[in-house]
């Protein structure tokens, strides 16, 4: 069997996989903060919950409503970040004047209240939502074996990505958002209509959290508590990264990805906490982050 | 104009901060007084309780209410302290408890050295994101380490005699003991508040950009707040590991940090007693709702409080008490 440092191939590459598949849902996480961060300059802390409401809402939709699969990856973001719309218009615009730290104050109160009512509602143990049949079973590439759905988990999560950076750099919307972004006032000064962008922003944002926990449901157990560990990683890629750049937020959250995988392999230890001291180390070298424009 | 206005205008003034020096002393003796009488009244080891998070949400308060700095991070500080302590006084059963709490701080303080250099080279929402990462960091040593019985934590911590001579076995002495770390620490926090250190603080709160131009080193002040805050953070986490006997991962948990957030923003940040009232009030609502069928719902209540404190009551209990009063009584 051809091994890989000491390593059989077959291991080296499923947990290569295994972490470019986490590194897919980083990088749509870190986006989502990321293009909120830049027209609202908060930072939505109920990202986690909101991801999280996306595995559950397709998981009772499958249940209750017999929504499939597909129709929920459609259905759900459109939902979730319908909500997160609502809630930028009737709680975020009131503080929306005053320092930006009470953004993450308010939207890591709202984290709160909806992941304990989740517990409350349905217990901390995960449940299990069955992947669609066509994308079960996997794939012999011959020198690894590639289970379909995580293949499918890239594809879908890099294809949201590249249509969220074609979305920003290459529509008119994306363009008022960019502009938005550098200054919002002068915009409005040109007779756009600012605060709906922002709504429609926030709910964008919140759309990607919720396409992620959709992506998710099949792959990892449904639970009220799976979005806020995975929210302080991605915390932590975004620090690495820096939200100055959408390439760069995807390119960082891949790169995590990855690096967390291979520690897997090597040093199994240290797999919950690499990412922190990659962080360590950035903001010992370089403190703006890889594409951070500011400090 | 005459001589006389112009030594008679400060005067006034003195007079008047004298009058308002007075007030405080008598405030603080009252509540001194309260603090010795209360565990005739209450349940000592509830009190400690409220002491040991009073001091926590002070220290951290001097973060953010006085430096400008969100920490989201605190709970590395409070388990680290608690981690040391327990540590140190199960294993090593000659150590006296003071000194136990000691070593503990020592510890905070260290690791407040090693996370504020690396968090104070970034601002505002990113401060916040790194010192909540670096505490995940922790959190997740403290289930990996060795000496901190992973998931079951830390039990049966000896509380032993204060100096080798004064057993703390009885909760009456324990309480007298934790209230006067409480007092030290609440007097350190205080001394630093007014002292010039304090007003540079303030003024870098203020305008960060206008402190450096005008020569401050602006990051060591940060710095120097940074590792106070966290030491006297780790200060709490020891003399809490010795008050209940045990130290656990909750401690280290970011719902910890969030709770001393809350109790800070409840009470009042950037008032010296809003934190006290914070953490007191925060900790009775925890003891009520634990025996209430409600008991489920703290932290979605705790959430509900952190929306409301910060949609419309900002500046806290003791902020909004202090602006009532300079309106009506000034």
């Amino acid at each position: 069997m051809t091994m890989i440092f000491g390593v059989p191939m077959a291991v080296f590459m499923g947990q290569l996989t295994l972490g470019l598949v986490n590194g897919a849902f980083y990088a749509l996480l870190s986006l989502g903060l990321a293009v909120i961060f830049g027209l609202l300059k908060i930072v939505n802390f109920a990202h986690g919950a909101q991801y999280m409401l996306g595995a559950f809402a397709a998981l009772l939709g499958f249940r209750y409503l017999g929504i499939n699969y597909w129709l929920a990856l459609v259905l759900v973001p459109l939902v979730i970040g319908g909500l997160g719309m609502l809630l930028e218009r009737f709680l975020l615009r009131r503080i929306a004047h005053l320092d930006h730290l009470y953004g993450l104050l308010l939207t890591f109160g709202l984290a709160l209240i909806i992941e304990g009512t989740l517990v409350n509602l349905f217990g901390v143990s995960g449940a299990r939502y069955a992947t669609p049949e066509i994308l079960q079973g996997g794939l012999n590439l011959g020198f690894m074996f590639l289970p379909t759905y995580r293949a499918w988990v890239l594809v879908a999560a890099l294809a949201m990505c590249l249509f969220t950076w074609f979305m920003i750099e290459r529509t008119r919307l994306g363009a008022y958002l960019r502009a938005g972004t550098e200054n919002s006032q002068l915009m409005q000064a040109f007779g756009v209509n600012v605060p709906l962008l922002i709504t429609l922003t926030y709910g964008f944002g919140v759309g990607l959290a919720a396409f992620a926990g959709v992506l998710a449901a099949p792959l990892y157990p449904v639970s009220p508590t799976m979005g806020s560990s995975l929210l302080i990683v991605v915390f932590a890629v975004v620090v690495i990264g820096g939200m100055g750049s959408i390439l760069g937020a995807i390119l960082t959250g891949l790169g995590m990805g990855i690096i967390e995988g291979l520690t897997k392999v090597y040093y199994p230890e240290a797999a919950n906490t690499v990412i922190f001291l990659v962080m360590i180390l950035v903001l010992m070298l370089r403190p703006a982050g890889l594409f951070g424009k500011e400090a | 104009m005459p001589a006389s206005t112009l030594l008679k205008a400060p005067t006034a003034v003195a007079q008047r901060q004298r009058r308002a020096n007075l007030r405080r002393n008598a405030f603080y003796i009252a509540l001194i007084g309260v603090g010795l009488v209360a565990p005739f009244i209450a349940y000592p080891v509830f009190l400690m309780k409220i002491l040991c998070f009073a001091l926590f949400a002070c220290a951290f308060n001097l973060l953010l209410g006085y430096a400008g700095l969100l920490s989201f991070g605190h709970a590395a500080f409070l388990a680290t302290g608690g981690y040391a302590t327990g540590y140190l006084l199960a294993s090593y059963p000659g150590l006296t408890p003071e000194l136990g709490i000691l070593a503990g701080t020592l510890m905070a303080t260290l690791l407040g050295v090693l996370f504020g250099v690396l968090s104070i080279r970034r601002q505002g929402i990113y401060f916040a994101m790194v010192t909540l990462a670096l505490a995940q960091l922790m959190f997740f040593v403290f289930i990996q380490a060795p000496f901190t019985g992973g998931e079951d934590g830390l039990h049966g911590v000896p509380r032993g005699e204060l100096f080798g001579v004064i057993s703390l076995r009885s909760n009456l002495a324990m309480y007298y003991f934790v209230f006067v770390i409480f007092l030290l620490g609440y007097a350190l926090i205080q001394r630093t508040v007014h002292s010039p250190f304090g007003q540079v603080l303030k003024a870098i709160r203020e305008n960060e950009p206008r402190a450096i131009s005008l020569g401050y080193n602006v990051d060591a002040y940060k710095l120097v707040a940074f590792v106070i805050s966290a030491g006297l953070a780790g200060l709490a986490g020891s003399t809490k590991t010795v008050v209940f006997q045990l130290a656990s991962l909750t401690d280290a948990h970011w719902h910890m940090s969030g709770e001393v957030i809350l109790m800070t923003l409840l009470g009042g940040v950037g008032t010296l007693l809003g934190p006290l009232m914070g953490a007191g009030l925060v900790v009775s609502l925890q003891h009520l709702l634990a025996q209430s069928p409600l008991g489920n719902w703290v932290s979605v209540i705790l959430g509900a409080i952190f929306v409301v404190c910060v949609l419309s009551f900002r500046s806290g209990i003791i902020g909004e008490l202090g602006a009532i009063y300079r309106k009506n009584f000034k």
